[in-house]
């Protein structure tokens, strides 16, 4: 783990470009921050010394508070702030706005535990393994109440919502087993959902992926499902064709254009009625109660699998690009 | 007996001696008793809620959950937060040193109602007993922020019956809060104009404008919350069709000014005490007062910084992160001015002003951190962590109740009649100082290692960072003990208050007995100088 338990940590094991990108700001934060604490607190022990009342009846000598000073300590602090915002929304928008051909991993919270799905198959639970230097995109939601995925070795979290999908990536940069914990809190066993993420080596993870027991990959269990929940008697012929439908702007029937990610998937299985595809008719059943969370990604990762494919990269099997095994 | 100028305590016009019985004291209409009914409240809560902090620093001494079992662990830091929130910092300094001294600032006899002000003090009670039965009963574990849908389905604790309690609790605080802004507004003694204002008027009515405000949408909050909860109407809850992101939005609108209610008094204090111990006008009267204006306005436009990684879209997290920096600019402006104010000031080190140069560094560092947490980057690490739990004890306690300890040495020559016991004082400022450091600068290292909040088991490596803040706890409990004995010593034994024993200006000072006679003046006063005239030589006797 991070740190032996004798040793007393100070700083946690910077293991993500994220990680370096908060560290350079924390870092600029303590500084100007350390240095502005310190001037204030000398400047009130000088002049508490400087000043102390040295006769009962003395009273201190009447002083203009110009406004020249005012306004120096209204804007420098605020020009300063600025400074710090733009600083910060750059490090935020690098980590949550998505990025194309990044491995994609789907993470279920639940009371108390990691649900990891691997696209090709691979679960885990409360493990997360990851090769080294390459983008992954985390695909998150919950199955009862709000959790939230957090590696501090990458100074990245992000809540598990129930009822929605929320991304987080992040880029490893260092082989090594870090702390995966919950840090919303969830109830009882809080603090125990918590769990390990190891980032190996490319030789290593493909070691890993090969000697994983694995189920059948992620798009072919979705499938199924397809094909058990009756997807398959409307899609394709009374209703829309799903082939190509992830990240294709879709025409609302009334007049909107949206574009079909994870979220707009998840609706339109969860809450057909919700945006209707022009052209075709509102007849398609709620799944609502009827699918789980791990179904759901299957069937979105079939989904996904019937567009264009991935970026492949080594180790991770070709997807099919249209469905493998029809009955 | 018209202007006495040595009337004391035992004189049977002062308003503790004027009538007797426990009748006298529950239906009291008189600000300076309902005062002193708070005081004995919240001092209560102080002490349940400091148990609860006790219990959860004492587990934590240990990675393991050893002493209470993750089920009770949470009920405690709930119980913690839910009782220091509502019922001790919320009421602190309004209801008891604002209650008692408002009227006397702005040269009032009373309140404007002083008979919802009694009102005020009955809901808080009633509340009080609902909030301790629901911790005899069994307590509640959903976090004081009652994040749905915890709350609402998944918590088997008794989250309807803390829910119900922090809604009466809402109507004492919209109470108190319109009793102060109609007070300010329409009470004010001849010559008393705005401008004339103690600060700790002004900040007091920044405060009650939040309370009026922000505390009904608390209300319809927890409402909605008891409704999903008991009738499962689908409002939060993703599964009956709600959002639970749509509750964070609610909770915060409400939360995020109530951490101005639980600072913006406390400014108010130290302005006070920072001028009175040096003797000298504050350094820019007009900017601390509206000072405090702007951050009661600004601070209901900041609610979604605690949303930065809950879902909430990226470009409302921009805008949310941009104004809380906007915010931080007059909280930074009034550090600046009473810094400046000691300049060739004559500074006593008395222990009220001990406590209010200790305000001014725990709440710059309270700020500072403020400005770590406000940047998104940053947030997406340190959220939920304990650095946020440090950041937010730096303001809370660090800035509120150490202010609300230097008012209440400082005035306590006022509310008791008698002095307190200077050196036990500044022992007891030295323990808490030191304690407090000890118990939450620990929090900041934790929090940046990762450690989440609200954790009852922890990896091994967080031992020792711990084990130094539970320490720190220990000598924070004794600080805040020690002032209890010789407060209720000082009563009887402590030396005779003057009227003004510091010199210091204010109605209160210049124009009433220690402590006051039942209606504070024999005559309404006229005012015809500026607050802090120091310079023009202060009223003794
Ligand atoms: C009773 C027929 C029927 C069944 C069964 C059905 N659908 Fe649909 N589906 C429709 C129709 C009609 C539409 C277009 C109208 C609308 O948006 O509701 C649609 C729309 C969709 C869309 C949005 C398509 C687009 O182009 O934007 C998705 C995704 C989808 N369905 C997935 C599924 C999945 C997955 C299943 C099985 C779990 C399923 N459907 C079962 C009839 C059906
Ligand atoms: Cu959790
Ligand atoms: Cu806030």
């Amino acid at each position: 783990m991070a740190g032996a338990a004798l040793a007393v940590p100070f700083w946690p094991p910077p293991a993500a470009q994220s990680a370096t990108a908060v560290d350079h700001l924390f870092i600029f934060l303590l500084a100007i921050c350390g240095t502005v604490a310190a001037g204030i607190f000398i400047t009130i022990l000088y002049f508490a010394a400087r000043y102390r009342r040295r006769a009962d009846d003395e009273i201190g000598s009447l002083r203009p508070s110009p406004l020249w000073v005012e306004l120096t300590w209204t804007a420098i602090p605020a020009a300063i702030f600025l400074f710090i915002f733009g600083w910060g929304a750059r490090v935020y928008f690098s980590i949550y706005s998505p990025q194309v051909g990044a491995l994609q991993i789907y993470v279920v919270g639940k009371q108390w535990m990691w649900e990891v799905q691997h696209p090709n198959g691979q679960r885990e639970i409360n493990q997360l393994h990851l090769p080294v230097n390459r983008q992954v995109q985390l695909v998150l939601t919950s199955q009862d109440v709000i959790h939230s995925f957090f590696v501090p070795a990458f100074r990245v979290k992000r809540d598990a919502v129930p009822g929605m999908y929320t991304t987080v990536q992040f880029h490893p940069t260092k082989a090594g087993e870090y702390h995966l914990f919950c840090a919303e809190y969830c109830g009882t066993e809080h603090s125990r959902m918590i769990g390990t993420v190891t980032v190996m080596e490319p030789r290593d993870y493909e070691r890993w992926l090969a000697g994983t027991p694995r189920g059948e990959p992620l798009a072919a269990t979705g499938e199924r499902l397809f094909t058990k929940y009756g997807c398959v008697n409307c899609h394709g012929n009374i209703a829309p064709a799903l082939d190509g439908v992830y990240m294709k702007g879709i025409g609302l029937a009334d007049g909107r254009v949206v574009t079909a990610d994870d979220q707009y998937l998840r609706e339109s299985i969860l809450d057909p009625g919700a945006k209707i595809v022009g052209g075709f008719p509102n007849i398609m059943p709620s799944f609502r109660g009827v699918v789980n969370e791990v179904e759901l990604q299957a069937l979105i990762e079939y989904l996904k699998s019937l567009g264009a494919p991935a970026a492949g990269y080594a180790g991770e099997e070709r997807r099919p690009r249209r469905p493998v095994t029809r009955p | 007996m018209s202007t006495h100028p040595h009337l004391h305590r035992d004189d049977p016009k002062d308003y503790l001696h004027c009538e007797y019985g426990i009748r006298s004291w529950l239906f009291t209409t008189d600000h300076k008793r309902i005062a002193i009914l708070y005081l004995v409240s919240i001092t209560l809560m102080f002490f349940v809620g400091g148990a609860f902090a006790t219990l959860v620093r004492l587990e934590l001494i240990t990675p393991q959950s050893d002493l209470l079992q993750p089920e009770t662990y949470n009920r405690m830091f709930t119980m913690h937060g839910i009782v220091m929130v509502w019922f001790f910092l919320i009421p602190s300094i309004p209801a008891v040193l604002g209650n008692f001294l408002i009227p006397m600032m702005v040269g009032a006899r009373d309140l404007a109602f002083p008979r919802i002000n009694l009102l005020s003090w009955w809901l808080f009670t009633a509340s009080g007993v609902f909030v301790l039965i629901t911790i005899f009963i069994g307590g509640v574990d959903t976090g004081w922020t009652f994040y749905t849908p915890f709350s609402t389905f998944y918590s088997n604790s008794y989250a309807v019956a803390a829910a119900l309690a922090i809604f009466i609790n809402g109507f004492s605080t919209i109470l108190t809060g319109l009793n102060f802004i109609v007070t300010v507004h329409t009470m004010r003694a001849p010559g008393m104009t705005w401008l004339r204002l103690p600060l700790f008027v002004w900040s007091n009515y920044a405060t009650a404008v939040i309370m009026v405000l922000a505390t009904p949408v608390l209300a319809i909050t927890l409402l909605l919350v008891g409704i999903e909860r008991v009738f499962r109407v689908g409002i939060f809850d993703p599964a009956l069709g709600g959002d639970p992101i749509l509750f964070q939005h609610l909770f915060w609108f409400y939360s995020h000014p109530a951490v101005y209610i639980m600072i913006l008094p406390g400014m108010g204090v130290v302005s006070e005490l920072v001028t009175a111990f040096s003797r000298k006008r504050i350094f820019g009267y007009h900017f601390v007062a509206f000072a405090s204006m702007a951050i009661a306005l600004f601070g209901f436009l900041v609610w979604g910084h605690h949303l930065f990684v809950s879902g909430q879209s990226l470009y409302a997290g921009l805008v949310f992160s941009l104004l809380s920096y906007l915010v931080a600019v007059p909280s930074a402006i009034k550090v600046f001015n009473w810094t400046a104010t000691l300049y060739k000031g004559s500074v006593l080190l008395a222990t009220p002003m001990l406590y209010a140069l200790a305000f001014i560094g725990l709440f710059t560092m309270g700020g500072l951190t403020g400005l770590f947490v406000a940047a998104l980057g940053v947030d997406v690490h340190v959220h939920d962590t304990y650095f946020v739990v440090a950041h937010f004890h730096y303001i809370m306690v660090g800035g509120m109740v150490t202010a609300y300890m230097g008012g209440l040495h400082f005035w306590w020559p006022k509310i008791s009649g008698r002095m307190y016991p200077e050196g036990w004082a500044k022992i007891a400022a030295g323990l808490i100082f030191f304690g407090f450091n000890l118990t939450f600068f620990p929090q900041f290292v934790l929090g940046y290692l990762g450690m989440p909040r609200r954790y009852a088991t922890y990896p091994p490596e967080f031992q020792v960072w711990n084990v130094l803040s539970t320490a720190g706890a220990s000598i924070l409990a004794v600080g805040y003990v020690v002032p209890l004995f010789y407060l209720f010593w000082s009563m009887r034994y402590g030396k005779i208050a003057p009227r003004n024993p510091w010199r210091a200006s204010g109605l209160e000072w210049e124009e009433a007995d220690s402590p006051p006679i039942k209606h504070n003046f024999e005559e309404v006063p006229t005012v015809t100088k500026e607050a802090y005239h120091y310079h023009e030589g202060v009223r003794l006797g």
